[in-house]
């Protein structure tokens, strides 16, 4: 009974890690920008087929990670740089609507490259589940939990304690008090789109091991990194990490207790449900800009 | 310091300014005034490069910063007080002035952070909150601080007495004299044009997008016209 219900939690928070990760990602670009960038799940997918085909081509797995990743930043800084920067005067619903192109796009890059199959990673550290009160414990998913968590607090630190972090906000409270202040915001738009590839390519990766991947994974982790990110109030860290182990766990728990053949549409429930009572989500930032 | 020559700005197709022609030596408080959409805080726009310009020169220190990117311009001494205040809500009111010294990466900035709240000593106590929960008098001297703190030669005010009580509006202008006379290089725009033109070397009355006068700020003030438009004599 409590080893079930635990074994439905553990799952839940692993991929809602994921979800967590994603949704930071929705967040840093949203508040840099107010663009809600759809190709935040392709970065998810280029991390997990990136790592996967160089290790299965020989590579040592730290070596596939960090170049998967950096591989997965370099898409992020050049979908800014040549897709949204030249169009930075275009109105929002414009940019968002080329953040969609993009992801079509990568999305097809990747089924050619890498093709249809999907594909995996070794576990980390083996396969052997720990047993913890009678649920099994992989032990990817402490390093999902664990890395996500670390990814999460050194967000926390660069945005609270460095002057680019704050910066960084500065630029999304006010871009022309920003602008005088000489903060160079393309310059903090640019780095926004390669904060969230890192981490949607990090998120990719870890979870690999646990959920495979294709290049078409994006869409869905994509489309469940917004729904945390809405949940916790768009442009909000805190809620947007809150928001993603709610969505993760609510999914575990609703494919365990009633079906896993509608997995998916319970995040969707929870986000129309909380939107209909709390529109600006779980914790909607309160407006405290001038008085 | 800054020589501005046939300058023209547009929203679209709207032309907001027309040729300004407006110069401001090293040392000099000057003012500019003019009525609701004169075009004042466009020309402020323009001069830190947060407007586009589309005719004419801006020149500082002799050197055409007419098309440089705004941070660069920060990181030549300008440096402005926007209209209504802008300063950053949600971040503390510390956060706010160390922003203000984004441009410099240098030790030293502790030391003007000091020198401000013995300047705004109410910044002092509000030094933990967010920006955004103080009233409109401390929001003002907080815009003020936080471009001190760029150390600039030439600050742009953009009506720093706006919507203030009029004890408020005195310090104000106390604050800008006092700044002067340290060195700094001021242009200074209001609508208050009797106590702008009051403590101004020099002044400049513009009307659509035009500069129509051009004197000493005593003569300005005894102007007939300028005391007829805005001194409401
Ligand atoms: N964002 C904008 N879009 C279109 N037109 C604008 C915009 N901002 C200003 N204008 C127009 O440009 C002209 C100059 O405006 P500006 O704000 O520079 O005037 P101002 O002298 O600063 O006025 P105020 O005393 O009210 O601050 C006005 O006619 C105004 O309507
Ligand atoms: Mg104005």
């Amino acid at each position: 009974m409590f080893a079930e219900f635990l074994q439905y939690m553990l799952s839940g928070i692993t991929v809602g890690s994921i979800y967590a990760l994603a949704g930071l990602g929705f967040a840093i670009i949203y508040n840099a920008s107010h663009v809600i960038n759809f190709a935040q799940g392709e970065f998810i997918m280029i991390g997990g087929m990136a790592s996967s085909v160089l290790v299965a081509a020989g590579l040592p797995l730290w070596a596939a990670v960090i170049l998967a990743v950096l591989l997965t930043m370099l898409v992020g800084l050049a979908l800014e740089i040549f897709a949204i920067a030249p169009a930075r005067d275009a109105d929002v619903v414009t940019i968002i609507i080329i953040t969609i192109g993009a992801s079509i796009f990568l999305r097809g890059v990747a089924q050619l490259v890498w093709g249809k199959s999907p594909r995996s990673l070794p576990a980390f550290s083996g396969e052997e589940p720990i047993n913890l009160f009678g649920a099994a414990l992989a032990r990817q998913s402490l390093w999902v939990i664990g890395v996500s968590l670390l990814l999460i607090l050194l967000l926390g630190w660069f945005f609270n304690r460095t002057l680019f972090g704050k910066a960084m906000l500065a630029t999304s409270y006010n871009r022309l008090a920003a602008q005088l202040m000489g903060i160079g915001v393309n310059k903090v738009l640019t780095l926004s789109f390669g904060m969230s590839a890192v981490l949607g390519a990090v998120g990719g990766i870890i979870v690999t091991p646990i959920t495979f991947t294709s290049y078409e994974a994006g869409i869905m982790l994509g489309l469940k990194g917004f729904s945390a990110a809405v949940l916790g109030g768009l442009g909000n860290g805190a809620g947007a990490v809150a928001g993603g182990l709610l969505v993760g766990i609510a999914e575990a728990l609703g494919a365990g207790y009633i079906s896993s053949a509608y997995k998916d549409a319970f995040a969707f429930v929870i986000i129309l449900f909380v939107l209909f009572f709390m529109p600006n989500g779980l914790f909607g930032k309160r407006s405290t800009e001038r008085v | 310091m800054l020589e501005i020559s046939a300058l023209t700005s547009h929203y679209g197709r709207i032309q907001a300014l027309k040729g300004i022609e407006v110069t401001v030596a090293e040392g000099e408080l000057v003012a500019l005034v003019g009525a609701n959409g004169a075009g004042k805080t466009t020309l402020l726009r323009c001069i830190s490069g947060v407007q586009p310009v589309s005719g004419g020169r801006i020149r500082f220190d002799g050197k055409d910063i007419t098309r440089m990117a705004p941070e660069l311009r920060v990181g030549l001494g300008i440096a402005q007080v926007p209209e209504g205040r802008q300063v950053f809500g949600p971040l503390s009111v510390e956060d706010n002035l160390r922003l203000g010294a984004y441009r410099r990466h240098s030790k030293d900035v502790d030391a003007d952070l000091q020198r401000m709240f013995k300047m705004f000593p109410v910044l002092d106590t509000m030094r933990h909150h967010p920006a955004g929960t103080m009233s409109g008098g401390q929001q003002q001297m907080l815009a003020m601080a936080r471009a001190l703190m760029s150390r600039p030669r030439l600050l742009l005010l953009d009506e720093p007495s706006m919507g203030l009580a009029p004890l408020l509006v005195a310090e104000i202008f106390r604050i800008v004299e006092a700044l002067k006379k340290e060195g700094t290089t001021i242009f200074l725009v209001e609508q208050n044009a009797y106590a702008a033109l009051g403590i101004a070397d020099r002044g400049y009355v513009l009307e659509t997008g035009q500069v129509v006068l051009a004197d000493s700020g005593q003569r300005l003030l005894s102007d007939e016209k300028v005391k007829e438009a805005y001194l409401g004599l």
